[in-house]
């Protein structure tokens, strides 16, 4: 198997693999934030198991390893693809035969781990490390837990900043809708689980997928800047 | 039947190591009932009469069968039409007093010989890599003595009729050969008697693609739209699996 990962179809088997298990990921993620709309003690209640359950505890470092596999094969696999073409062509027209997401995938990608770093910073980090004024002790049916509900929700009505970090997620939440536009169908290919009838239903299933996470992570910031 | 004048702007370069440039030709009364290539021998023949060294270009059989012509014509592989080669293109597609930017195929495992000539022998050292298989001397064989459905030799037909042009690489914006050696690839595994030796098949043709300097596929699916006779990206899944399958087997 040593060649498998040195070879193109190999590396790229890794960025289906990790992008398949980030899409996992983003279902349960979108799931958790769900419970927002259901006020503060339902989120906290989420949350908490979310910080208490061994089996996240242990997908925690797996998820983040998963990142770095996706982003470290993309910027090689990217590199090489520049390289494969020295001289460009003058006129290059692909609008009728390519999505442009399809062919953004990195761009899509660069602006997404953009908005994942402050993402971290936001939240993940104010949790595990920094702490925040928000991010006080409640009691919710006798079990004390932490407010993430106040943390979460402060940020997108912050007096000064909640309407620049409002927009910051929902731009991060439609360039991710965009980039799991093309990735669905495009993972099930690379790891050979598409055919003439396949592609269609992939394609579709990962359309909607995209449009559920796209929207659902739009609404959530939407929904907090307007009615609260 | 109309005639019509186009301008040209036509990638010419004397050698492999020369650097290359645009120039500027007008071609007059041109009949749209004509080919892109005999436009292309027109254009030529004036070239010739002013005493200028012609435009080199590939071309063989001019019915859309040997897979020798291609052009990249105004930012498309094979220019605009559909499911055609470059020789099948006709001047009907273009309007009057059209400007046309006609390139080479460009991809660091094609390099310019000349003008709009490309060097696509990488091609055949894929095939060399792998795309074949071995039989034993002897008799005819019985053409029934091997049961073959009919899907899977129609799968493996429609993947027999790529004619190695290479618009698949050219047009992919990351050069990758991918549609070329999933179809060559295909072609065979898809038959018992392709079995054989379909792990090595696909190893060392993917190995050897990956070692002639093509791009990594993305799965933008360009390569089909462009491709003269509609392979399918399907093939390209179809050889994932089984470059997969054959190194979990070692
Ligand atoms: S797959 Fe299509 S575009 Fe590519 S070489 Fe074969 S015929 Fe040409
Ligand atoms: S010249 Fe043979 S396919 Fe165009």
């Amino acid at each position: 198997m040593s060649g498998f990962f040195k070879s193109s179809v190999g590396q790229k088997f890794l960025m289906s693999i990790t992008g398949l298990f980030l899409i996992v990921f983003l279902l349960v993620h979108f799931t958790a934030n769900f419970f927002l709309f259901f006020g503060s003690d339902a989120f906290n209640t989420v949350s908490h198991f979310m910080e208490t359950n061994p089996i996240i505890q242990i997908m925690q470092p797996i998820l983040a390893i998963g990142f770095l596999v996706h982003i470290i094969y993309s910027i090689i696999l990217t590199i090489q693809n520049l390289k494969a073409r020295p001289q460009k062509y003058v006129k290059f027209e692909q609008g009728h035969s390519s999505t442009w997401a399809s062919r953004n995938m990195f761009i899509l990608g660069s602006l997404i781990g953009i908005f994942l770093i402050m993402h971290i910073m936001n939240f993940f980090w104010k949790m595990k490390v920094s702490g925040s004024d928000l991010y006080t002790e409640v009691n919710v049916d006798g079990v004390m837990m932490h407010n993430s509900y106040a943390l979460v929700t402060g940020l997108f009505t912050d007096a000064s900043f909640g309407l620049v970090y409002s927009i910051a997620y929902i731009l991060g939440a439609i360039f991710l809708g965009l980039h799991l536009s093309h990735a669905f169908w495009s993972a099930f290919q690379t790891i050979g689980w598409s055919n003439q009838v396949w592609r269609k239903r992939l394609e579709w299933i990962g359309n909607a997928y995209a449009i559920i996470i796209g929207v659902g992570f739009s609404i959530i910031p939407l929904y907090f800047l307007i009615f609260k | 039947m109309a005639n019509i004048n186009i301008k040209l702007k036509v990638w010419r370069q004397k050698d492999s190591q020369s650097k290359g440039q645009f120039e500027a030709y007008e071609v007059k009364q041109i009949s749209t009932e004509s080919s892109f290539l005999e436009m292309m021998d027109v254009l030529n023949e004036q070239l010739i009469n002013d005493g200028n060294q012609p435009i080199s270009f590939d071309h063989d059989c001019r019915e859309g069968i040997c897979g020798m012509c291609g052009l990249y014509i105004n930012g498309r592989a094979h220019g605009p039409d559909l499911d055609v080669t470059t020789c099948q293109l006709h001047m009907r597609k273009f309007k009057d007093n059209d400007s046309i930017t006609i390139e080479p195929w460009r991809a660091g495992g094609f390099p310019v010989i000349k003008d709009l000539m490309v060097d696509r022998s990488a091609f055949d050292k894929i095939l060399q890599a792998g795309g074949f298989i071995s039989v034993n001397t002897g008799g005819v064989p019985d053409a029934n003595a091997i049961p073959i459905s009919k899907d899977d030799a129609e799968e493996a037909m429609d993947a027999a009729s790529c004619i190695g042009c290479g618009a698949c690489v050219a047009t992919c914006k990351n050069s990758s050969a991918m549609l070329f050696v999933s179809a060559k690839v295909s072609q065979l595994a898809l038959l018992p008697q392709g079995r054989i030796e379909a792990s090595r098949r696909a190893k060392n043709m993917l190995s050897a693609m990956d070692d002639l300097g093509f791009g990594n596929c993305t799965n933008t699916g360009a390569c089909e739209v462009e491709c003269p006779k509609g392979i399918s990206v399907a093939h390209i899944a179809r050889l994932n699996r089984e470059f997969l399958v054959a190194n979990l087997k070692d």
